[in-house]
């Protein structure tokens, strides 16, 4: 509790920051809409300590002897998996959300390390498919821009059925991004708030979903991997369905996972943790004899190489970044913080991804803003960033004596609390107590 | 060229439509149909394919060039997402029909259920019979004509799609309303009318489209979202 000067306190219930929001309701009568992920703090990845080999276990020597990164994508039915040379993919974020230079700049550090990106709401454009070796195309309910053209130009197809910084709603895109462009894309009038769809428009259950899968297997001929994404809440029984409805792999978006624009209530309230969703897909997949051979990608709040490391040692088999992303690009970036201030924000709090107004030149469609970012630059500052993530990564692995990333398991981890101990399903550090497991 | 889906899979089918020239129009008969799903998906060449039976969900999805006849009833999501070419239902045709389509044209000689032409992209839907509740929904850009009647909450959240209904609507939805029929309308409608192969009168129908109210988001408008 925050107090000013003596005898001035501040309310735990009615913060500064509370209050604030109120009034703002109050002046304006509509919620509050950001981009961004959930701010709130949440148990995460750093509950979670990896126990390094000593006399039980036995290292590998980092740098000599190899760690591998690989992962193939898509083995179960698709004719041409994706392989990957790091498990870490670019998630799906939209043209018209960002940039063209964005969208390119994503494209070009993914390809430097050899791994994929993805398309988002309003389709594919013909720079990302250029400059994106391994490209995954996003099915959203809204269909914007949606041409079987491009689903037959993709490397594997992404149903999303919902996202981590929002299950259960559709996307917007407010009036200020929509230019020309974006409009014509979207077959949207010029500057109208946006307003994506929520549920898909022609299937409704589990049962339409896989004869939905068999269609755009049909119209690829069966070639691409089929991908389905959820926002993680019944992430058992959602993992089950999916594997149920036939996907090659299946993407579990935690609460940490960013968006372009929602409403704050839906980011900050909706959804679970990431790690607390990770044991849940990995259990339902087990009990079905098809971890591993029905991917799992994790994403909401990957930011190191020890979020990598600790998400596949609980079970996944590759994670996907986005916000951590677009901050490699430059987003937040202190170089314009002056700028960030006049919109009534700060280098490190800008959220406002909505407004268009980006400095950065990212989360715009203004052509002055976008050419400030220089795709190539971009792009070589994202796969350094990777490669970064990836050695972290490797590192941790070795100490844990693992010639695969791969290789890591849950036995590897600990938690530091019982609420990480419980979600995780880990002992806790210095015990071998599991909270809700019997027998420990 | 002729199949029967009692001896080929469907997938066989698929396979032979998506390996015909795309430079030349072929004509192909399917028979032994029985209500099988994604038949004819993923056209990209300028065939005339004719199904005979009832088919499933999403058949001749996301079509384009070629032009699909259905001697019979067809099941969720026909012709969804089409982008050209013409689908011809002789029945009836199940929800969601040309959900999404950005193009070409569909024909149902009977009734459409709910969501008929659901988020329409620039298809032009011809029904006709009566359509379900919710047709329309959020119907970016093209026609829905028909010559029934129109179930509740047509056109709910309209963009710029233009509705015409020669029977009753049971109710509006969200953000539409019954518009002034200009000549350029009627001269609209006339020739999808011509071209579905029905001689209703134009002058018959009324025409719907958005208020445009909802177009940004305003706090006077909380209660109709």
């Amino acid at each position: 509790m925050t107090m000013e000067k003596p005898g001035l306190i501040e309310s735990a219930t009615f913060s500064r920051d509370v209050i604030h929001e109120i009034q703002r309701a109050a002046e304006t009568g509509i919620y509050d809409i950001r981009g961004f992920g959930a701010k709130r703090k949440v148990p995460h990845f750093d509950d979670l300590l990896f126990l390094g080999a000593s006399m039980s276990r036995y290292p590998l020597e980092g740098y000599r002897e190899k760690c591998g990164t690989d992962v193939t994508l898509g083995t179960r039915f698709a004719k041409n998996p994706i392989k990957l040379d790091i498990p870490v993919t670019i998630a799906g974020m939209s043209f018209g959300a960002l940039s063209a230079n964005a969208k390119e700049a994503l494209g070009r550090g993914a390809n430097m390390v050899g791994t994929s990106t993805t398309t988002g709401d309003g389709g594919m454009t013909p720079e990302e498919r250029k400059t994106s070796k391994t490209l995954v195309y996003q099915y959203l309910p809204s269909r914007y821009g949606m041409n079987p053209d491009d689903l037959r130009k993709a490397d594997a197809i992404e149903v999303v059925l919902g996202q981590g910084a929002k299950p259960g709603g559709g996307g917007m895109l407010l009036g200020q991004k929509i230019t020309d462009r974006v409009a014509q894309m979207r077959n949207l009038p010029k500057g109208i708030d946006q307003r994506s769809a929520c549920r898909h428009p022609d299937w409704t259950g589990p049962d339409d979903l896989a004869i939905k899968i068999l269609e755009l297997r049909e119209i690829t001929d069966w070639k691409v991997p089929i991908y389905i994404k959820v926002g993680a809440t019944r992430t058992y029984y959602d993992v089950k369905l999916a594997v149920k409805a036939g996907a090659d792999v299946i993407v579990v978006d935690g609460m940490q996972g960013g968006t372009a624009a929602t409403q704050d209530v839906f980011i900050e309230h909706v959804g679970i943790p990431t790690m607390a969703a990770i044991p849940q897909a990995v259990r339902a997949l087990q009990e079905m004899d098809m971890h591993r051979k029905v991917q799992l990608i994790v994403s909401g709040g990957i930011r190191s190489g020890a979020d990598v490391a600790k998400a596949m040692a609980l079970g996944a088999d590759a994670v996907a970044i986005g916000t951590a992303a677009l901050v490699a690009l430059g987003c937040n970036h202190p170089k314009w913080d002056e700028e960030y201030r006049k919109i009534g924000s700060a280098a490190g709090f800008y959220d406002d991804y909505h407004e268009g107004k980006c400095p950065a030149g990212i989360s715009t469609q203004d052509t002055e803003l976008a050419s400030r970012l220089n795709p190539e630059e971009a792009g070589r500052r994202l796969a350094n960033y990777l490669h970064v993530l990836t050695m972290e990564a490797q590192t941790l692995a070795r100490a844990c004596g693992k010639s695969h990333l791969h290789n890591l398991e849950p036995e590897d981890l600990v938690a530091l609390n019982v609420e990480a101990a419980a979600m995780a399903g880990v002992p806790l550090a210095g015990t071998d107590w599991i909270p809700g497991r019997s027998g420990y | 060229m002729e199949f029967d889906l009692k001896t080929h899979s469907v997938r066989e089918v698929n396979q032979a439509l998506h390996d015909l020239p795309k430079d030349q129009e072929t004509e192909v008969v399917v028979n032994g149909i029985s209500g099988d799903h994604n038949i004819a998906v993923g056209m990209d060449q300028p065939a005339k394919i004719t199904l005979n039976g009832h088919v499933g969900y999403f058949c001749a999805g996301m079509n384009k060039e070629a032009e699909i006849v259905i001697n019979g009833n067809a099941g969720q999501g026909l012709a969804e997402n089409m982008m050209s070419g013409k689908v011809h239902v002789k029945g009836n045709a199940s929800q969601s029909a040309a959900a999404t389509a950005h193009g070409g044209l569909l024909v149902v000689d009977g009734d459409a259920a709910a969501r008929c032409g659901i988020s329409m992209k620039g298809v032009n839907i011809v029904v006709k019979g009566s359509v379900g509740h919710m047709s329309a929904f959020m119907g970016q850009s093209g026609c829905l004509v028909v010559c029934g009647d129109a179930g509740e909450a047509l056109g709910d959240s309209l963009y710029e799609a233009h509705l015409y209904v020669k029977g009753t609507v049971a109710s509006l939805g969200a953000d539409c309303i019954e518009k002034e029929m200009r000549p350029e309308h009627v001269e609209e409608l006339s020739a999808l009318l011509k071209e579905a192969g029905c001689d209703d009168d134009p002058h018959d129908f009324t025409r719907y489209g958005s208020a445009r109210q909802l177009y940004t988001f305003k706090v006077d408008n909380a209660s109709a979202y």
